[in-house]
């Protein structure tokens, strides 16, 4: 991608960083690292990787109906991603507490309403906090962590012996690879040579419980994925230009993860102060809350977020003093 | 009504204090599952598993092989759907003291169908040797240790957590295999067997219908595995309609499955009506919503008994005792879930 365009994803990810901002603030909690970690992700998959169905508008989620049963047939929210279209990408979405970051993702991109931000979490509503298959942009039901990769490989595999040409794409989150589900699962990928599987991890190294290595440690995740028979690449997870360079290179016979080393305070380093507890936002008190409301009023006020600011500042500062170092040599 | 804070927190770490056998092992949820204070407290005898239950439950199974009180705290859901194999082979057949203390049982989780445990009672039940232990309030989350680790075998337990009412008085703490008699009727019209959180919603529907002149005995069950209640079927027999069973979980394999079985059994000749999740899984919404929607709280008994008698009493949602809700971001819990 052009400057321009990597300017365009950069701000949907800071746009998306901001939503989940706002909506924490409104709804006195919500998972904001996520978003600070995973926005540039979701936003160069919807904007330069995913193949995804033409939509005329952005879609409105429907209200939940029922679960699947005699009378109700099951309901997913792919139409919101490729609709299961042969030439589209399937996109599964494995940690389902970032359903939050993704309807931002939706929004952001276009193919969500944004008044579909209003009933998340509401009774009633398809906008779960938790997404479940029948929630928008999500695929399958894949809340119980380290499930979805294992569905993923079966559907990339049906879509293999179908001839179809898209792939399957899967953004997965650091501590449930910590499943034994999750390794098992990239063991049968690599065995039955899944090459239109690609996984994108979020290797935030926080969870519920902390830093990672505190709780059960991954590391080394690149060797060990390349030790299961992946082909696999370890990347600086905010930038973009090399999610996209990955994302769209040759495939190989060996299904591909890419781990993107990420920032749990990415665009919002005022949650520095939370270490090392970021999975869940909640706030201490209503003061902590105002002061929440405050960075955000700030933020929207600038209408770009500090990731792309501070990107351009710290860009301009390096080139500046490469400057004046070369001035000084000659 | 009095209503609690933490009490598991608090309470696990002053009973362990002088059982140098008991453990703690977490599954990445150690403040959403109360544990927190135990870790801080005693370090030594807290593990940290990660996200991996299956490997948690055998490897539970294996410290009980050797002396150790593994006490396994996650959501419900995660113990018995994710590791049931484990729990079957490595704790339950070698009748290992393994207990495990299972979270947001049921509706109590806004997380969706993924996080509801709404068949584990049936699944565990089904287990030889296995113990199953619910609690209904702040007095049995406080008692339920005692009689878990008095157990020579493997437990598994539904637990409350958060902010929790007290329901009964804590001098009379939860009793292995003893239950709980809420209210007594020479000639009751029903007899009411009641679980967890559904025996709140019991009470205010009996007393309802109580002001209505409808007779109700009332049970609460603690201890739903082993089930022996020759009371309970006397109490049945000598009702004018039968039983009414109410639980926060399938109507199948549950409460009313194990009440099903005992009546078939005693002969108390007598109708069963069960309430209870009938056969569906459930999606994501609030406690209090899901129980309307999904027929198990007080005004869905009210609509029972109302079939059954044929008269229809008026009652209101508004006429029934007050219930305690709590907020979504109750600072008595760490996480959204
Ligand atoms: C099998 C399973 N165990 C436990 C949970 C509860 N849970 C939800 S999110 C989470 C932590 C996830 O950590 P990570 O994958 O690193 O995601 P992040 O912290 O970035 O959200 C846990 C333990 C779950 N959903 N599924």
């Amino acid at each position: 991608m052009n400057q321009k365009q990597e300017l365009e994803v950069r701000r949907a990810a800071d746009r998306i960083r901001l939503r989940v901002l706002e909506h924490t603030v409104s709804q006195n909690g919500g998972y904001l690292s996520q978003a600070c970690s995973s926005a540039d992700l979701f936003a160069t998959l919807y904007m330069r990787v995913l193949k995804l169905a033409k939509l005329d508008k952005p879609l409105m989620p429907k209200k939940f109906k029922a679960v699947p049963g005699p009378k109700q047939k099951a309901v997913t929210g792919a139409r919101f991603n490729g609709n299961g279209s042969p030439d589209c990408d399937s996109f599964i979405l494995s940690p389902a507490q970032y359903a939050l970051v993704l309807y931002a993702a939706l929004i952001e991109t276009g193919r969500m309403d944004a008044r579909a931000m209003k009933e998340y979490n509401k009774d009633g509503s398809s906008v779960e906090m938790i997404g479940a298959e029948h929630s928008p942009g999500m695929e399958v039901t894949t809340g119980s962590l380290g499930q979805g990769i294992s569905q993923a490989a079966g559907i990339a595999f049906a879509r293999k012996v179908r001839g179809d040409k898209g792939r399957v794409v899967v953004m997965l989150s650091d501590g449930e690879c910590q499943s034994g589900e999750f390794w098992e699962a990239v063991q049968a990928a690599s065995y039955h040579d899944l090459g239109n599987l690609i996984c994108f991890v979020d290797v935030n190294g926080f969870q519920c419980d902390g830093k990672m290595t505190t709780v059960m440690n991954l590391e080394p995740f690149d060797d060990r994925l390349r030790a299961f028979g992946a082909r696999v690449f370890r990347i600086d997870g905010h930038d973009v230009q090399e999610i996209e360079r990955i994302a769209k290179m040759r495939p190989s016979k060996k299904p591909t993860f890419v781990l993107c080393d990420t920032d749990p305070t990415r665009g919002l380093p005022f949650l520095k102060e939370r270490y090392p507890k970021f999975h869940y936002v909640r706030f201490l008190d209503p003061k902590d809350r105002e002061r929440y409301r405050g960075y955000y009023e700030k933020l929207a006020a600038k209408g770009d977020l500090t990731a792309t600011a501070a990107i351009e500042a710290e860009k301009a500062a390096a080139e500046k003093a490469a400057a004046h170092a070369a001035g000084k040599e000659a | 009504m009095e209503i609690l804070k933490k009490v598991h927190s608090r309470n696990i770490v002053k009973w362990a204090k002088n059982k140098k056998d008991v453990y703690v092992l977490s599954a990445d949820l150690t403040s959403s599952v109360e544990a927190d204070l135990f870790r801080d407290t005693y370090p030594d005898r807290f593990l940290s598993m990660g996200i991996a239950e299956q490997n948690m439950l055998a490897f539970a199974g294996g410290m009980a092989r050797e002396g150790l009180t593994p006490f396994v705290h996650t959501f419900a859901v995660f113990i018995y759907r994710r590791a049931f194999d484990q729990i079957a082979m490595s704790v339950a057949y070698p009748n290992l003291p393994v207990k495990m203390v299972g979270f947001l049982p049921g509706v109590l989780t806004p997380g969706g169908a993924t996080h509801q445990a709404i068949e584990d009672v049936a699944v565990m039940r089904a287990l030889p040797n296995m113990t199953i232990l619910e609690t209904g309030d702040a007095t049995e989350v406080e008692s339920v240790l005692d009689v878990a680790y008095k157990v020579k075998g493997p437990v598994y337990i539904r637990m409350l957590r958060g902010e929790i009412p007290r329901l009964f008085d804590p001098a009379e703490p939860m009793q292995f295999g003893k239950a709980r008699v809420l209210n007594e009727e020479k000639k009751p019209d029903f007899v009411l067997v009641s679980s967890g959180i559904c025996t709140e919603e019991g009470m205010r529907a009996r007393l309802a219908l109580a002001d209505h002149g409808v007779k109700i005995t009332h049970y609460h069950i603690s201890t739903l595995k082993p089930f022996d209640h020759p009371e309970i079927m006397e109490a049945i027999a000598n009702s004018k309609y039968g039983c009414i069973t109410f639980e926060n979980h399938s109507i199948i394999g549950g409460l009313g499955s194990i009440v099903a079985e005992c009546m078939a059994e005693a002969g108390p000749g007598k109708k069963l009506y069960r309430i209870g999740l009938k056969d569906t899984f459930v999606h994501g919404a609030s406690k209090a919503y899901l129980m309307k929607e999904y027929g198990i709280d007080a005004m869905s008994m009210i609509a029972l008994v109302e079939g059954v008698t044929g008269k229809e009493y008026g009652i209101e949602e508004h006429d029934l005792a007050e219930t305690y809700t709590p907020a979504i971001h109750s600072d008595a819990k760490a996480e959204a879930l």
